[in-house]
């Protein structure tokens, strides 16, 4: 499984890209393969405010639902539009085009707290 | 069943870690899910061909002087219909007219019956036969779900299959039943042209030590292994239900729009368990209708459980639903008022608090497009 190494991890499997002040999240390599073929993606609104640790998007497999929990605290400033019309996207490039949505951290004390790639590689059993 | 030690294992079990399962708890058992992926095992059956592991539905003997007739009080449709070698549909109710199971009988001799019963109520079902039996001796029946192991062979491509492998099978015609190959003895390999996916197949029985090996024979062939995911959508599209989801001991199979394989139109067939119950709910009105919806727009893969609202009131729950792979519609069924049985009638589901528009329509939802 691919673990990026200029990312940050949940241990619920988002992952979080720092660019400045805003934050990219989406579900890692190892997630979109355990979730299997996802045919449904609803993240946030624009504007909602998110917190780590609680459900901030849903997407669908044929045979289930999962939640898809915020890492970090803060407000969504862009969604993905492309899932709609494309939730296979999570499958293919989980780490690029499967993003999920775009976020302004309110609190810069839960980014160190996210696991390194080496720490999430571990969970993984990798 | 949280319990994992509990848990029943199928005797091909190997052959799906081999194959790469996602193994899940099913109605008790440890199953296979899926393999290469629900959409892909779902089309591969819709195209070509696919194999199920079906060894956790249950395989009851019935034979003896009595069967005919103990048959026929225990079961909906009729059975003496059946010539030899054929099977049938049928249901087996309480008094009250609700579902037990949903099963098939096939009429394998004289005398003797072969019934196939579903995986989760295996227990269920046999106890309540033991508890029917008469006392008289005149039926015998045999519990031989532990010695079988079975597959379905479902796809457009299963009949050529079916004679790459075994040339010398006299290959029954559709809902029939025949030697899989010349065996003798208590546990004889059986083919029937049945299935749960609205594709031509066959279920194939087999002694329990012989299962891998035709599992791995199928392989070689070329089919696709699909787990119980694509089983469940395959069966949905057509509109088969599920029992323990679309049917129970809650609801009758006249609620169900399972009126034809009952007796209760046939002059030819008695009396049976839930028959009295069957016709006072006809003569009183059905109380709910299980009605097939499709999403109007494109929205989240249907499921069961979601609220289904009539101008914004709650009017029932759907019991099963899928996001079709076939058609690429959210697609389900519920139990709603007759009133709103009506094709073309605009409904609502909701999903995590939104809701969509849904439209009621007419099953199959999925129709094998014509050549």
């Amino acid at each position: 499984m691919n673990v990026p190494a200029d990312l940050r991890y949940a241990k619920t499997h988002e992952w979080i890209r720092v660019e400045g002040d805003t934050v990219t999240v989406g579900i890692t390599d190892h997630a979109q393969a355990e979730l299997t073929d996802i045919v449904y993606a609803e993240p946030p609104k624009v504007g909602a405010e998110v917190k780590a640790g609680a459900t901030a998007a849903v997407v669908e497999s044929v045979k289930a639902a999962s939640d898809i929990y915020s890492p970090l605290s803060g407000t969504v400033t862009e969604v993905n539009e492309e899932l709609s019309g494309n939730p296979a996207l999570l499958n293919t490039d989980p780490f690029g085009q499967g993003w999920i949505y775009r976020m302004k951290s309110s609190d810069a004390a839960e980014i160190s707290a996210l696991l390194t790639p080496e720490a999430y590689s571990a969970q993984i059993g990798q | 069943m949280s319990d994992p030690t509990l848990l029943k294992h199928s005797p091909l079990e190997a052959a799906h870690i081999a194959c790469g399962a996602r193994m899940v708890e099913f109605g008790g058992w440890f199953m296979p899910v899926q393999y290469s992926g629900i959409m892909d095992e779902h089309k591969a059956v819709r195209s070509a061909s696919g194999m199920f592991d079906i060894s956790h539905m249950g395989e009851v003997t019935v034979s003896g002087p009595g069967a005919l007739v103990w048959l026929e009080s225990l079961l909906t449709n009729r059975v003496g219909k059946l010539a030899v070698t054929r099977g049938q549909y049928t249901l087996m109710l309480d008094e009250k007219g609700g579902v037990i199971d949903d099963l098939i009988i096939y009429r394998t001799g004289e005398t003797s019956y072969f019934l196939v019963i579903n995986g989760a109520c295996r227990d269920l079902d046999l106890e309540w036969m033991h508890s029917h039996l008469p006392a008289d001796g005149s039926v015998a029946l045999e519990d031989q779900g532990n010695d079988y192991a079975a597959i379905a062979l479902q796809g457009p491509d299963s009949e050529k299959v079916l004679r790459s492998l075994f040339p010398s099978c006299d290959v029954p015609k559709r809902n029939g039943i025949a030697p899989l190959v010349d065996s003798e003895g208590a546990v004889p390999s059986l083919v029937a042209r049945t299935g749960y996916t609205g594709e031509d197949g066959f279920e194939l029985f087999v002694p329990v030590k012989a299962g891998i090996a035709l599992w791995e024979s199928l392989l070689s062939a070329g089919v696709k292994p699909c787990g119980l995911g694509s089983r469940d959508t395959l069966r949905l599209e057509m509109g088969y239900p599920l029992n323990g989801s679309d049917l129970s001991r809650e609801r009758t199979p006249l609620q169900a729009g399972l009126d034809k394989f009952t007796g209760i139109d046939d002059p030819e067939k008695g009396e049976f368990s839930g028959r009295k119950a069957l016709e006072q709910q006809r003569a009183g009105g059905l109380p709910s209708r299980l009605t097939p919806l499709k999403l109007s727009v494109s929205g989240p893969p249907l499921r069961s459980h979601y609220s289904v609202l009539a101008e914004g009131i709650a009017v029932g729950e759907t019991c099963s639903g899928a996001l079709s792979p076939s058609l690429g519609e959210g697609i389900a069924m519920a139990y709603l008022p007759p009133a709103l049985h009506s094709p073309g009638t605009s409904l609502e589901i909701e999903v995590r608090g939104r809701r969509y528009p849904a439209t009621v329509t007419t099953l199959p939802f999925y129709k094998k497009p014509t050549l």
